[in-house]
């Protein structure tokens, strides 16, 4: 059964089992960090971005201010826009489900859809992806809040070694030359050497914004020079951008 | 009540940051110069997300039994295992390192 399932679908599915079981872990933490069953249940609903949720009953449990809660939640929230832009630009999609589309715009929703090549498939990547991940992350944190700190911490079952190697998968077929290794290279070290300064998940952005500037120097240079226009990292992408009209 | 309050206007905000993003004319992407950089930005975040995963503990640095797992899913990714078989040997290692 499995087998019919398009690449993106199979990828989508077990990244959103993996992500959604650690809902309970933020339903778990959330209830215990004071918040009720349904202030816990509204943020997996409506913030739904497991980072800034993560950031919002930290603060809370930490004794901060609503005020503060909310500030770090919107601060961890800031690259969902930058993945806004990124499937806006992939995928195109008009009315109102640009709305839904922005609300499963996640970080797993964003790496399955432009770790795909073909448009269909992409849009089958986020979709399924960021869909399966709010059905699950929801049903898994009311499952938390509930049963509370019985359900064990998800870390027991390598649940966090799931998510790495998630990411390592999507990233693995992207690193076919030197240029994308090195990219990959500095942005994983910013990520790490920011780690204990900044607030969690602005690393991540920093990461993104230090390789933009590197990519916006080196097309300027690559302009300059049209007869060194091979394209470095993935001429796919740039065939893509354009078949989705 | 009033964290009630901060957690709509919380969702509210982290929603509008998500649907500005939308607003971006596409058509921007359609530049070689963006679209390149875009491809960067994309292999940048995948990367980052990784090292965040792998390293990241909160606002601390760990090295831990996820680098065993890191290490397995990249072995598996070099014998060409399909991605699932990636996922759970990547779950199976750093759980199996957690009991040791």
């Amino acid at each position: 059964m499995l087998g019919k399932l398009s690449p993106a679908t199979r990828i989508g599915l077990a990244i959103a089992i993996a992500t959604g079981l650690y809902g309970v872990s933020f339903g778990a933490l959330s209830v215990a960090s004071g918040l009720d069953i349904w202030q816990t249940m509204a943020l997996s609903l409506l913030l739904f971005s497991g980072g800034s949720q993560f950031g919002f009953i930290g603060v809370v449990s930490a004794g901060g201010s609503g005020i503060t809660a909310m500030s770090t939640a919107v601060l961890l929230g800031i690259r969902n826009g930058v993945y806004g832009m990124q499937i806006n630009a992939l995928l195109r999609p008009r009315g109102l489900m640009k709305l839904v589309s922005a609300q499963v715009t996640i970080d797993e929703s964003t790496a399955v859809c432009t770790s795909q090549v073909e448009v269909r498939e992409q849009r089958r990547g986020f979709w399924v992806t960021g869909v399966a991940i709010f059905i699950f992350w929801n049903l898994f944190t009311f499952l938390g809040a509930i049963v509370g700190d019985a359900a064990g911490d998800p870390k027991q079952w390598g649940l966090d070694g799931a998510a790495v190697a998630g990411f390592l998968g999507l990233l693995w077929p992207r690193l076919k030359n030197r240029e994308a290794v090195a990219i990959a290279a500095v942005a994983a070290v910013v990520t790490v050497v920011l780690t204990p300064w900044i607030p969690s998940g602005l690393p991540i952005l920093a990461a993104a914004l230090v390789v933009a500037v590197i990519g916006f120097v080196k097309s300027g240079h690559r302009l300059q020079q049209p007869e060194d226009s091979a394209p470095v990292i993935d001429d796919a992408d740039r065939c893509i951008t354009g078949e989705g009209r | 009540m009033s964290l009630w309050l901060w957690l709509l206007v919380a969702s509210a905000l982290c929603f509008g940051i998500k649907f500005i993003g939308y607003l971006v004319p596409s058509k921007l992407m359609d530049n070689p110069r963006i679209a390149y950089m875009s491809g960067i930005v994309t292999v940048g975040l995948l990367a980052a997300l990784t090292a965040a995963n792998t390293f990241g503990s909160g606002e601390k640095v760990a090295f831990d039994a996820r680098i065993g797992g890191l290490v397995a899913a990249a072995i598996a990714l070099r014998l060409r295992a399909p991605f699932i078989v990636v996922v759970i040997v990547g779950a199976a290692a750093t759980g199996l390192l957690r009991l040791v």
